[in-house]
């Protein structure tokens, strides 16, 4: 076994020039990692100076409003597409697929080296949102006419997802290939593990999908910049077109995060139950596709108080209630997973528990949203802020931050410590509910969100300044997490081949960490192979 | 409580008179245990709260139980469930479908119910225009009146707000009255709500809007009826009245 750092590598030694130019898919994935976990230390940077403005009315840290705008534009734009989608379908995509279905790489191994250095391009792009003049303060979501008529360099908006966009689609093009034609022998359609389906639905939809946002926003720069129309009323364009065309990429974003989440969950649950997954085939089929089946029809939801026409309100509040049943489906395999299992409470189990608590608060918190009279009085509130930091900041990031305890050996071939594991997930799931719980509460009492102040309603100072304490409570969390990884780093011991006792290929038939091309020799399984067969009741 | 579980009971029965709800005539009928869409507001609110309590309640209970019952006991215990067989799998596919789809079903509908209370007007409500700008709210009341950041309306009549926008894209939202729409340039769009008793309400921007959006929010003040006829009177503008007279400030507020 080679002493080579994070993955090993060709020669001993770190090289610089190795890691850029890299091929190899479990490198590319430790560059998505370190771009995804870095956009997560800037943007809740932002979170913790955004939550410090609002700990008191009137001026608290800048008496600009525009900074705060910054800081929010930043905080969001970077949080999806710099944290989230490329954390889920870059990092985890690329260190999982080949090993989990028994392949040596990609199927395309230069154009994931293209995918990862445009999502690079893309992180600094955005990163120059802090150096340049006038930088853009018109939110992720850059609703017209405010992101045309604004100083602010929406450009440096258009290009990061452009970038972020063309890195996606590349992924798309490449995992969906690999995985449908790189499969070791025995790695059957009915044997596949679970994160490998929740990322193939992602990569459907953001094939599908991603490239209306790039639409909308190339059309928007446009309008900016050359003096086209499309969304400028006075000449015939329409705003409601970008609102439209944006959630019609964006809802389905949600579930492009969303699902891989859930599939790390699903590794990490079976693992650490030892233990099949409940109703495989209901999560798959009714569960997985059902929620690509339902994703492109809701996403008028966001724009139910917008001049949408009655008739699509009524009809989109149906659709988007149903998402309730395929989600459903996944929470129910999920928690029978446990049913008769043999659960170790091991740093990435605990992180997954805390998910299905976290993740039922998110979930039910979002059914109000789907219903169009409950929504006039919440949209555009703290409420929904709160609603989607349950799902995404709070339970996705259970996912990406337990998944990544529940790879760490397999990646760095080092333990991590427990203690600093559970003491950082204690803190975690602590600050979370003290944030975003009040949170919740504050958006139902009516207050707005995007705002840098509040002083139309002095009566929320007080469980605003709570709010801003229990955040850096999960800031806190974020360092311990940090340090526990770097003290893996450095005095970590050595981490056997699979010391989890996973079924599944990634663990049983490779080193930690994997050489080069994965496998010692090819692949090939028996017919009573399963990667979720712990009981040998197949 | 109480009333929420009638109300629900109530509901459930129309649930097989599907075509009721989509029918506003029998809408209209159908009886309301609310007097104005805010309040119907609160109702439909915490019937759902009820609703998402009970599922939530149930889903955390059962997955503590399961995460408390196998903890691993011995070292080398592995799992033990076997798998489904193709019944049990449709099943657990099945029931939970239908039950979601029961709760989906029933929540849809009530919300259509209330999404109508917000969206018909009636015929006789007080109606002002409202554009909305960076960053503040510019109100025109039929007799000629304009303010700006305030809406004086009197209380226990409905009162109805056309909506447009000068610039980019606001909301007029009214979080007391459980109430808002998105203000539009070169749109018209409205709401409509119904203060019950005097007093002041906070009318408060949230679609993001440039720099001072946070600061874009003014008050709502519902009088007593014959102080709001007063007012009108008083700052109606008159061509042939003398100067002063534009002036009179109303009594009681400033
Ligand atoms: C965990 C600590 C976090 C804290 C304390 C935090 C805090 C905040 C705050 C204060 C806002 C601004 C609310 C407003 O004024 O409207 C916000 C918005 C937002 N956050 Fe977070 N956040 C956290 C994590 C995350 C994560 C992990 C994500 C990943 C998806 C995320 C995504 C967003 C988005 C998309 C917005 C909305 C941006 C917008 O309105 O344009 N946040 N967050
Ligand atoms: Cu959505
Ligand atoms: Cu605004």
């Amino acid at each position: 076994m080679r002493e080579t750092g994070l993955t090993a590598g060709t020669e001993a030694g770190f090289r610089l020039k190795e890691w850029i130019f890299t091929t190899d898919h479990k490198r590319i994935a430790v560059l998505y990692m370190i771009g995804s976990f870095a956009a997560f230390l800037l943007a809740g940077l932002m979170a913790m100076l955004m939550r410090t403005e609002l700990a008191s009315v009137g001026p608290t840290l800048t008496d600009n409003p525009t900074n705060y705008n910054v800081w929010l534009y930043f905080h969001g734009a970077a949080m999806i597409l710099g944290y989230q989608i490329p954390a889920v379908t870059g990092y985890f995509a690329n260190y999982y697929v080949p090993l989990m279905i028994g392949a040596k790489d990609v199927a395309f191994p230069r154009l994931n080296a293209m995918s990862v250095w445009l999502f690079w391009m893309g992180i600094v792009v955005a990163l120059l949102t802090f150096v340049i003049p006038d930088p853009p303060d018109i939110m992720w979501t850059g609703y017209p006419p405010y992101s045309i008529i604004t100083e602010g360099n929406t450009a440096f908006y258009t290009f990061a997802v452009l970038l972020i966009g063309f890195s996606s689609i590349a992924g798309g093009v490449n995992f969906l290939t690999t995985i449908i034609r790189m499969r070791a022998p025995g790695v059957t359609w009915g044997k596949l593990n679970m994160f490998i389906w929740c990322l193939m639905a992602a990569f459907v939809i953001q094939l599908i999908f991603v490239p209306i946002l790039g639409d909308a926003v190339i059309m928007l720069s446009m309008d900016k910049y050359l003096g086209t129309h499309f969304f400028d009323v006075a000449a015939g364009g329409s705003p409601l077109l970008y609102e439209n065309l944006f959630w019609f990429y964006s809802h389905p974003a949600v579930y492009v995060i969303l699902l891989p989440a859930m599939g790390v969950l699903f590794e990490i649950v079976a693992t650490f139950s030892k233990n099949r997954i409940f109703n495989y085939k209901g999560a798959v089929y009714g569960g997985v596709w059902g929620t690509v089946g339902l994703s492109g029809v809701v996403w008028v939801h966001h724009l139910y108080v917008s001049g949408t026409a009655e008739w699509l309100v009524l009809i989109v509040v149906f659709t988007t209630l149903l998402i309730s049943v395929p989600v459903g489906l996944l929470f129910i395999s999920m928690v029978g997973t446990l049913y008769k299992g043999a659960i170790d409470y091991k740093t990435p189990m605990l992180y997954a528990a805390g998910f299905l608590f976290l993740f039922l608060i998110g979930g039910l918190t979002g059914i109000p949203n789907a219903m169009s009279a409950i929504y006039i009085h919440i949209h555009g509130t703290q409420w929904i802020v709160a609603h989607f930091h349950y799902v995404m900041a709070v339970s996705v990031t259970s996912a990406i931050i337990g998944g990544t305890y529940y790879l760490w050996p397999k990646l760095t071939g080092k333990m991590y410590s427990e203690t600093l594991g559970k003491l950082g997930f204690s803190l975690f799931f602590l600050g979370v509910n003290l944030t975003f719980g009040p949170w919740l509460y504050l958006g139902y009492k009516g207050m707005p969100r995007r705002s840098y102040d509040y002083s139309q309603f002095p009566e929320f100072e007080p469980l605003q300044r709570f709010i801003t304490y229990g955040s850096y409570l999960i800031f806190a969390a974020a360092l311990v997490v940090l340090a526990s990884w770097i003290h893996s780093l450095a005095k970590g011991e050595r981490a056997s081949a699979n010391p989890w006792g996973s079924r599944s290929l990634e663990w049983t038939h490779t080193q930690s960490p994997p050489p080069p091309g994965n496998f010692e020799e090819p692949v090939n399984l028996p017919e009573d192979w399963d990667p979720y067969d712990y009981a040998g009741n197949r | 409580m109480s009333k929420i579980l009638k109300y629900r009971y109530g509901t459930a029965l129309r649930l097989f008179f599907l075509y009721t709800a989509l029918d506003s005539q029998a809408h209209a009928e159908m009886g309301k245990e609310y007097a104005t869409p805010h309040e119907g507001w609160d109702l439909l609110w915490w019937t759902l709260m009820l609703d998402i309590v009970i599922i939530g309640v149930i889903f955390a209970a059962i997955t503590l139980y399961l995460l408390v019952k196998y903890k691993r006991k011995g070292l080398n215990d592995v799992g033990t469930a076997k798998p489904l067989n193709a019944l049990a799998s449709f099943g657990w596919v099945f029931i939970p479908v239908f039950v979601f789809m029961a709760d989906d079903v029933f929540l849809g509908l009530e919300n259509m119910k209330h999404w109508l209370d917000f969206r018909r007007p009636p015929a006789d409500a007080l109606t002002v225009d409202m554009e909305a700008y960076m960053w503040g709210y510019e109100v025109k009341y039929p007799e000629g009146i304009t303010l700006q950041n305030e809406l004086r309306v009197p209380a226990g009549k409905p009162v109805r707000v056309n909506l447009t926008s000068r610039d980019v894209i606001h909301t007029l939202f009214i979080p007391d009255l459980r109430t808002k729409w998105d203000a539009l340039p070169g749109t018209g769009l409205f709401l409509w709500f119904h203060p019950q008793k005097a007093g002041d309400h906070v009318m408060t921007c949230t679609e993001y809007c440039g720099m001072l959006h946070s600061s874009m929010y003014g008050k709502i003040i519902a009088m007593p009826e014959g102080e709001f006829t007063k007012w009108v009177e008083a700052r109606k503008p008159r061509s042939q009245a003398p100067a002063e007279q534009t002036e009179l400030k109303p009594g009681g507020e400033s």
